[in-house]
């Protein structure tokens, strides 16, 4: 096929490699090489854009959109009158995150932020040693946490986090409780209140420039929802006295513990609540259990014969006694199914009223004997007596009334004062409220309420209530058992009782010393409840244990709350034994 | 025709302008915003500092120690109260 005569020029149309006469199947297939490119270029493209779309616009999106979280407080936890418990305040928390970073820090940089850190060099070098996400030092002050910012190590970072400060410290520490370092309620009203102290941290999406300033809000925000503040019955004026006086007879008698229960009749508020031993809810190291113990609400005790006045009340309104008929309590025993009840002294025939004056065991024995089981057992249960306060408080305690049925004579004798049933302070506190009001007894609250309670319910007429009250003021006169929880100014009633513990089912020689009582009688505002646990130095009956303490809170929370004296005042007892008053 | 092409061109710039301008105050007054949003933030903190210390100095103990040590205060003896009640309450005290 060459021309070999002609021209060595070619024209166009006759291109050597057209004379070739190349198969026809190979540009068919270069065509479909480039087709096949098309293909795979398209197929790629469906997979970017297509399916892989969601997570590369969000790869996008994270290089310059950041979520950002809006922290919500704590609620503030604050006493009736405004003065606050226990208060949140921002804190850093520093922490180590390693990998993915080459840097070294210098060694001065190390010095400054052990420094900052208020941590030795050698500790701190250990701890980044570590291959895992470490806190460094938890709760710095924001300060602290800024300048630690400043030093831009690598690695390095922080969290908000909220420290909680109890400015009240252990006054207060039972009722109030604390949290753990993670803002959760652990104890007392910060663990019963804790899902409405609890604050909701909102978030939002922001854009952010390379200067890491936000530019602008993208997407919803979730507006955060700090904690409900919380106010409490408490005063904390109230609470202070309360909880001074019982320390210090804690201390006068050489007592295991003790608690003080200080309630508003009208209201059923918690104006105080106190107990010993207590211990800092600000520093928490070597906490002990005994003094995480709110005794006053979570320990039953057999109370003794502050539940005599219940009895008598019980007679007097089931028409089996009146105020003034005499019951021979002579000679100081009785008898009932083999066991033997008795009296300190060797008492005559008393009136009633004197039997609660003077704290008599066989003259309450004897007027239980004239009740019927199911009747006394209907009279404890109304008072509450076996149910607990409902305060919503963790922890609280029933006690132990059990049914009438199985009931023998002489557990109805011992019942009737006070042993063979448990119940904690606040109970007994409640209790007494029946004889504060008109016979009526009402729910307790832990939060300030300006409402009149709902939910009273009537266990004694007023008359009986008012005959009662009589004899709880005879029993501070002299010839009662607690002249000495007599108050200045004021006609203060209430019963004193002196209990033996039980330990392992018997009754040993500890005893538990207490005294309930309400005043102004002319019109009661304020119940008192003093429950000191194995008094050891000198005395260890009520009147003389309790009963000046009740006469101290008594007055003092009679004072602070401006109540007007009701009784004319007896010239001072001049003489050593002048009352050593608290503000 | 070419008139109205090059008005409408002149105006599409200033509107391009504006948006960009508009844009970029909106922004200043967001940072701004942000910057007094951050401000009432701390400012609430410090607040919550303030009352910890206002009740961390008004604890009763230490008021108690202050009346009593520092200003010499003490409780009258009950005779020499003189109680005043509110005129109508008929007591004759």
């Amino acid at each position: 096929m060459i021309n070999s005569g002609g021209a060595r020029a070619h024209k166009f149309a006759e291109s050597p490699i057209l004379e070739l006469g190349l198969p026809a199947w190979r540009s068919r297939f270069m065509a479909l090489l480039i087709l096949a490119c098309f293909v795979v270029l398209i197929a790629r493209s469906f997979y970017l854009q297509v399916l892989n779309n969601d997570f590369l616009q969000e790869k996008g999106e994270s290089r310059y959109r950041r979520d950002l979280e809006i922290s919500a407080s704590r609620g503030r936890i604050s006493d009736r009158n405004g003065d606050v418990l226990a208060v949140s305040t921002p804190m850093r928390s520093i922490w180590y995150q390693p990998g993915g970073f080459d840097l070294q820090p210098t060694p001065e940089q190390m010095q400054r932020l052990a420094g900052l850190l208020e941590m030795d060099d050698r500790e701190l070098r250990r701890r980044l040693a570590s291959d895992k996400f470490i806190y460094l030092k938890r709760q710095l002050p924001p300060e602290t946490g800024e300048r630690i910012a400043a030093l831009k190590l690598p690695g390095i970072g922080q969290d908000r986090e909220y420290r909680r400060y109890y400015p009240t410290g252990e006054m207060t520490a039972h009722l109030v409780g604390f949290t753990n370092i993670d803002d959760k309620g652990q104890e007392g009203v910060e663990l019963a209140f804790q899902s409405q102290l609890l604050g909701h941290s909102g978030n939002r999406s922001v854009i952010k420039d390379q200067k890491g300033q936000i530019v602008e809000d993208v997407g919803s925000i979730r507006l955060p929802r700090d904690g409900r503040d919380i106010r409490l019955a408490l005063d904390s004026k109230i609470q202070y006295i309360a909880y001074s006086q019982l320390k210090q007879a804690v201390e006068d008698f050489k007592a295991r513990a003790g608690g003080v229960v200080v309630l508003d009749t009208r209201t059923g508020e918690v104006l105080a609540l106190a107990n010993w031993p207590t211990y800092n809810p600000n520093n928490r190291e070597r906490l002990t259990g005994t003094q995480l113990r709110n005794r006053a609400l979570t320990d039953t005790y057999e109370p003794g014969s502050v539940m005599k006045p219940f009895t008598a009340a019980l007679a007097l309104e089931a028409g089996k006694v009146r105020f003034d008929t005499l019951i021979d309590c002579s000679p100081g025993r009785l008898t009932i199914g083999g066991k033997t009840i008795s009296d300190t002294r060797r008492y005559g025939p008393l009136t009633v009223a004197q039997v609660i004056q003077k704290s008599s065991n066989v003259g309450t024995a004897k007027i239980a004997a004239l009740l019927e089981p199911e009747q006394m057992w209907n009279m404890f249960d109304a008072i509450g007596l076996g149910q607990a306060p409902g305060l919503g408080f963790p922890g609280e305690v029933a006690g132990r009334l059990r049914p009438w049925k199985s009931w023998r004579p002489i557990e109805q004798a011992t019942m009737s004062y006070g042993h063979g049933l448990s119940l904690s302070l606040i109970q007994l506190a409640r209790a007494y409220t029946v004889f504060a009001r008109d016979g009526d007894i009402i729910p307790l609250t832990l939060t300030r309420s300006d409402e009149l309670p709902l939910g009273s319910k009537q266990v004694f007429s007023p008359q009986t209530v008012r005959e009662v009250r009589a004899m709880l003021e005879m029993a501070t006169w002299e010839g009662g058992t607690a002249p000495r929880a007599r108050v200045p100014g004021y006609r203060a009633g209430g019963k004193t009782g002196t209990a033996y513990k039980v330990e392992g089912g018997q009754y040993v020689r500890k005893y538990v010393a207490s005294f309930v009582g309400l005043a102004p009688l002319s019109d009661p505002r304020v119940i008192v409840a003093v429950m000191i646990d194995e008094p050891t130095t000198g005395a260890h009956y009520g009147g003389d244990v309790a009963g000046p303490v009740f006469a101290r809170v008594m007055g003092g929370v009679l004072r602070t709350l401006g109540v007007a004296p009701d009784a004319p005042v007896v010239q001072a007892d001049a003489g050593g034994d002048a009352e050593q008053e608290r503000l | 025709m070419m008139r109205l092409n090059v008005f409408l061109l002149v105006l599409i710039l200033c509107c391009a302008l504006g948006a960009v301008t508009s844009q970029h105050k909106a922004r200043k007054l967001f940072q701004e915003m942000e910057a007094e949003q951050e401000h009432a933030r701390r400012l609430e903190v410090e607040f919550g500092q303030l009352q910890l210390e206002l009740s961390t100095w008004a604890t009763s103990p230490r008021i108690e120690r202050i009346a009593r040590e520092k200003l010499e205060m003490r409780l009258p003896e009950p005779a020499r109260i003189v109680t005043v009640l509110p005129a109508g309450s008929g007591d004759d005290q």
